[in-house]
């Protein structure tokens, strides 16, 4: 079957372009900033338009319940007959839509960096790096082959690490930096052993071609079931376990991993040490969706065996929703705060995609990442303009001194809080309308949470804004005022876009079922209700009334105790809040455990390697030089002795006899040699 | 003719060895000359090799010591060739790291030569005496390369090195004489013993025992666990060249008379012995990430990731399938060029300079001498195996082979993996990041990095990224060898 492709042929120029642009600034020298700016927007640009051009393919040429799908693919290396390893690019609804997140949250990004970055000395090799990302990142969202994908999320991890890092005199940058990809890797390695598997079970590394044979299609999902279940038997344990179940849960693993989901979720708020926009970029709006995008790719495989797997990450999302969002309510750092409500949104977006919310996730993804960029590039203006104090106890009154950057964070703050009629409202309704109507968990326990995670974020959110905005400046050192054109159109055009995203995709007459029909035309989702999204206001306004009434007071003067801690302290509740605020304890448990553990393995290892295995050799070489000395003694004093006493005894007893002949005297000696050379002579006449 | 290769190295070797010793800089050029003319006919030759007829090529065949059958055979396969490069890349870079050296320079170089010649011998020679005997050649000059310009504990080192190996080649000779009487055609030649196999001339029994003497005994120089504790030791007492030549080829030809005379000779004897040997591999390659770890010498870390990184070739090795076999090759490539490109860092990149090797005395050198960071950050993490470096491509197929040989060794190799990031990152922000006044202080006077060093370092990275972009390049040519092997062994085994 000949495919049309046109304008798809050129996909691969999309994530090639930034990444011409990261070798080429890598050539140029510290001071050439302004040329590097220009060649890494520039490229970053082209790229969007062609992710525009890509979209509109998707969009003119997707008719009824019909996928539009296209696929690049082509073979990379063989190892003899029977293995091909292929990798190809796709261009689907899916990828499509991932495109235009990561290059017009990219290209924003990019040119709020430029004002950003002005006073960094290495702003030329910050933007290298922001390319390498982008090219990466631009290459995972259309990998039409799990090994591609994972060779790109290997290279976005490796980006992020470098990024963190980018201020790596700071030893909590390098160290969080470390951190990050570490944790991530341990959750890679499960990804990995994903990727073996459905190697393995289908034969092939490409998930969608022409013929429907791909990994994700048709035949190879009937493959993988073909596998069955796995019986193994762990320590007498026998576990029994379908190999699809296994399969989607090794992959959410690096899922896991990269979205920040409990129990991987310690680097993110880490993460923060690298400058604003990497944040903004990397740990809000692209990167850390990966994982999130991962499980949307891999959805058929997850959806195997009656959607087990799909619990699980239902189950670690809402968990991670309500564990961050409460662990947010008690930060002072801005950006801090602004992780962990990234952490927990990603966990909505999990949860969303495991109670079968595949549209419900991805267009919260879609909208996450507009007003999650809005919010860390506003912290990031009120942090540049701070001079990088990050402290929200330190800040106040900026509304004022700060107004466009103030506005447009506020927009945000509506928008995550889910406040009608901004992006979030109608994303967060849509999964929580999925969560209420799915039975795939028992009791309703996502909706549940996700509820109260919803209260959470609207508290959190309030007291943060009022911290910051309102009252007086408690910093008396600081003296902010409104950041440069070049950080606050940025600004404005994000708060435009966390406005209309939504009520373009959301509002049932606009867009209504516009984003259902274009991510998944062949899926049922229940439809929007008014009715239930007004209820579904109420967990916002009562998060916002909460956060209004425990700060609002203290907004000008704060002595003493935060209010929270005043409040929970007063009805005995103090050591739950500090458990809150220590993050619940978890790098402390794992520095405990895991990291002790590994520690302690290397050491034990080291000792055994130089004390067992040497010492066993060194006691060989004892042995062998014990036993050449043995041989030596036994030379010595048995063969050589007796020899030697031998011949000593022989001489003796000889000593008489060879008197006669050994005297030492010359003419005797002569006479015998004459008179041998007579014999000697006769002899041969004779003969 | 590729065998070329080994004569330019031993007449290079000779002719400095005639030049007046004070004239360095002539002495430099004509070995950095000699290795570069070996390297440009092994990469000649990498061209005109006819992939789709495979089998043997560039051969040369003539009697050497007829009453035993003993003969000048040479040749390669897609086995050797990706090697014979490996050698000629190392020697290269190796000579051009080594451009400092100030203290009997030309002594240096003679044996770096002839020890160059030895290894090119050993890769190309098919007659199981000649393999011993340019494996000796190549031995020898180690011990005084390392004895004479090494350091920290050198005599030692550089003698448990040379006794380890002869160790090592006196099973490998007993095991060779089984199969010269065994085999009743009085002959060593390669070849021929083969064909022989093939026809089943070696029965199983004796292959149960006579395997394991000659994989044992080469493995010994591929860093096989338990008997490794001579690689750390031997690398770091070994000057920066040698310690490249030692982990970036001499390891290589244990694992390589391993397989050319061990699996391709006795595939029963694998087949017997394969799941002994994979647990060894595997434990080498957790073993030494773990130990890598917590050393406080840098050259440590490195001298035991190339124990954890040789784990994965011998688990290649065993795994009896063509991608697994592919993999264990090009990892051996792989590993040649990272490893050398590792050692060139902690030894001449910031030994030399700092003068120590001690984490705890480093830190804070980027802001000193970034390229040496640069390098140290890219080999590390290519050697770790992040996607677009070769190191990548030859995990992943190791991987993939042997998760069809034996899943559970390839979960715990994969944790390796990790494990690996966890030693490469740990030391290199030890040695490289912090930022303090005192470092600073500390690393104002350092010389800046030089031509020779940088040339070298740029064409490491580039051939690792080369075949880690397009792996076509290194695969189609092993597979040449591969496939026809493993079918073999299918069609022989009956399966």
């Amino acid at each position: 079957m000949e495919q049309e492709l046109g304008i798809v042929k050129w996909i691969w120029l999309i994530p090639l372009l930034p990444f011409l642009a990261a070798g080429l600034t890598a050539l140029m020298r510290k001071e050439q900033r302004q040329p590097a700016q220009a060649l890494v927007i520039g490229a970053m640009s082209i790229s969007f338009l062609l992710s525009c051009c890509m979209l509109a393919k998707v969009l003119t040429h997707s008719h009824g319940e019909e996928t539009f799908r296209k696929v690049v693919n082509f073979v990379w290396f063989t190892s003899g007959a029977a293995t091909h390893l292929e990798l190809g690019f796709v261009l689907d609804s899916l990828s499509a839509l991932m495109l235009i997140v990561v290059s017009l949250v990219g290209l924003v990004i990019f040119i709020f960096s430029i004002g950003y970055m002005d006073e960094d000395e290495n702003a030329a090799r910050f933007f290298t790096f922001l390319s390498l990302f982008a090219g990466s990142m631009l290459g995972l969202v259309i990998a039409n082959s799990l090994l591609l994908l994972f060779m790109f999320w290997e290279l976005v991890g490796l980006s992020s690490y470098i990024l963190i890092g980018f201020w790596y005199f700071k030893p909590s940058a390098a160290a969080a930096a470390k951190k990050a990809f570490i944790v991530t890797r341990v959750g890679d390695i499960g990804f990995f052993f994903g990727l073996l598997m459905l190697f393995y079970a289908t034969g092939t590394s490409i998930l969608f071609n022409q013929v429907a044979s791909g990994a994700i299609q048709t035949a190879g999902l009937h493959r993988i079931e073909a596998v069955g279940i796995l019986h193994e038997s762990f320590f007498g344990l026998q576990l029994a376990i379908p190999f699809a179940v296994l399969l989607a849960l090794m992959i959410f693993c690096g899922a896991a991993g990269k979205s920040g989901q409990f129990p991987l979720h310690v680097w993110l708020p880490d993460a923060m040490e690298g400058p604003t926009p990497v944040s903004a970029l990397i740990h809000a709006a692209t990167m850390v969706a990966a994982g999130v995008f991962l499980v949307a790719r891999m959805y058929p495989v997850f959806e195997l065996h009656g959607g087990d797997a799909l619990k699980v990450v239902a189950i670690i999302g809402a968990f991670t929703a309500l564990m961050a969002a409460v662990i947010g309510c008690a930060q002072f750092d801005i950006k801090r705060i602004l992780a962990y409500s990234t952490v927990s949104q990603l966990g909505y977006m999990m949860m969303a995609l495991g109670v079968g919310g595949y549209v419900a996730g991805m267009f919260h993804l879609f909208t996450h990442a507009f007003f999650k960029a809005l919010l860390f590039l506003g912290a990031g203006s009120i942090i540049h303009a701070c001079h990088h104090e990050q402290d929200i106890r330190n800040m106040g009154g900026l509304l004022k001194k700060m107004p466009v950057t103030a506005w447009s964070y506020l927009i945000g703050t509506g928008a995550l809080c889910g406040i009608f009629p901004l992006a979030g409202f109608w994303s967060k309704d849509d999964i929580l309308l999925d969560a209420f109507y799915s039975a795939n968990v028992p009791y309703n326990i996502p909706f549940f949470f996700g509820t109260a995670a919803a209260i959470l974020t609207a508290f959190y959110m309030t007291r943060q804004c009022i911290y910051v905005f309102f009252g007086e400046m408690r910093g008396s050192h600081l003296h902010p005022h409104e950041s440069r054109a070049v950080m606050t159109i940025p600004l404005c055009l994000l708060a435009g876009a966390s406005v209309l995203v939504g009520v373009l995709y959301g509002w049932p007459s606009i867009g209504g079922a516009k984003i259902h029909h274009f991510l998944a035309p062949e899926r049922s989702a229940p439809p929007f209700q008014w009715r239930f999204a007004a209820v579904m206001m109420l967990p916002a306004l009562v998060g916002i009334l909460a956060g209004y009434l425990v700060y609002w007071r203290s907004r000008s003067r704060l002595k003493g105790l935060e209010p929270m801690e005043k409040l929970l302290g007063a009805s005995g509740f103090a050591p739950i809040y500090r458990a809150i605020q220590n993050k619940f304890y978890f790098d402390e448990i794992y520095d405990a455990t895991v990291v002790a553990f590994n520690g302690w393995l290397a050491r034990a290892a080291d000792i055994v390697d130089r004390i067992v295995i040497d010492g066993l050799i060194w006691i060989l070489g004892v042995a062998v030089r014990a036993l050449s000395i043995l041989s030596q003694w036994m030379d010595d004093s048995g063969i050589n002795r007796g020899f030697d006493e031998a011949c000593e005894g022989i001489r003796d007893a000889s000593a008489s006899n060879r008197a006669i002949i050994q005297t030492g005297a010359l003419q005797r000696y002569l006479k015998f040699l004459a008179a041998g050379v007579a014999v000697l002579f006769l002899i041969l006449v004779l003969l | 003719m590729l065998t070329l290769t080994i004569w330019i190295s031993f007449l290079g070797a000779a002719a400095i060895a005639l030049m007046p010793a004070q004239n360095k800089h002539a002495i430099r050029w004509t070995a950095l000359g000699t290795a570069s003319l070996a390297l440009l006919v092994a990469i000649v030759h990498y061209f005109k090799y006819d992939i789709p007829k495979a089998g043997f090529q560039f051969g040369f065949d003539a009697p050497w010591i007829p009453q035993i059958g003993a003969g000048f055979h040479f040749g390669v396969d897609g086995f050797s060739l990706p090697l014979v490069l490996l050698t000629g890349i190392i020697a290269v870079t190796g000579i051009l790291y080594s451009w400092n050296i100030e203290d009997r320079v030309k002594e240096f170089f003679t044996l770096f030569l002839v020890l160059i010649g030895g290894v090119y011998g050993v890769f190309q020679a098919l007659d199981i005496f000649l393999i011993f005997l340019f494996y000796e050649i190549a031995i020898i000059p180690k011990y005084f390369i390392i004895a004479i310009w090494g350091s920290t504990r050198k005599e030692y080192g550089a003698m448990k090195l040379v006794l380890y190996s002869l160790v090592g080649s006196s099973m490998v000779f007993i095991g060779m004489l089984a199969m010269f009487f065994v085999s009743g055609a009085k002959t060593f030649d390669i070849v021929q013993l083969r064909q022989m196999s093939e026809a089943g001339v070696f029965p199983a029994y004796f292959q149960l025992w006579a395997f394991p003497l000659i994989f044992v005994g080469f493995g010994i120089l591929g860093g096989l666990v338990p008997f490794h504790t001579w690689a750390p030791t031997g690398h770091v007492a070994a000057p920066t060249a040698a310690s490249m030549l030692l982990a970036g080829v001499v390891m290589k030809l244990g694992t390589y008379g391993a397989l050319r005379v061990g699996i391709y000779l006795m595939p029963d004897g694998l087949a017997a012995w394969k799941w002994p040997v994979a647990l060894l591999a595997v434990i080498g390659i957790v073993y030494g990430a773990l130990i890598a770890f917590v050393q406080k010498d840098f050259k440590f870390v490195i001298g035991y990731s190339s124990v954890s990184h040789m784990g994965f070739v011998l688990l290649g090795l065993v795994t009896l399938n063509v991608i697994g076999l592919s993999g264990a090759i090009l990892q051996m490539f792989s590993h040649g060029i990272l490893s050398g490109l590792l050692f060139a860092v902690v030894g001449r990149l910031v030994y030399d300079r700092t003068h120590t090797r001690q984490l705890a005395d480093l830190g804070g050198l980027y802001k000193a001498i970034p390229f040496a960071a640069v390098v140290f950050f890219i080999a590390g993490f290519a050697s770790a195996g992040l996607p677009g470096f070769s190191g990548f491509v030859a995990e992943l197929q190791i991987l993939i082979g042997s998760w069809k040989a034996f899943p559970a060794f390839a979960v715990v190799a994969g944790f390796g993996i990790v494990m690996t990031f966890v030693y490469i990152l740990r030391a290199m922000h030890a040695a490289f990041i912090g930022d303090s006044e005192q470092d600073a202080e500390k690393w104002k006077k350092l010389p800046p990095i030089t031509w020779p060093e940088k040339v070298a370092s740029i064409l490491l990275i580039g051939c690792s990224l080369v075949v880690g972009i397009y792996p076509g390049i290194m695969t189609d040519l092993i597979d040449s060898a591969a496939v026809p092997f493993i079918q073999n062994l299918f069609i022989q085994s009956g399966h």
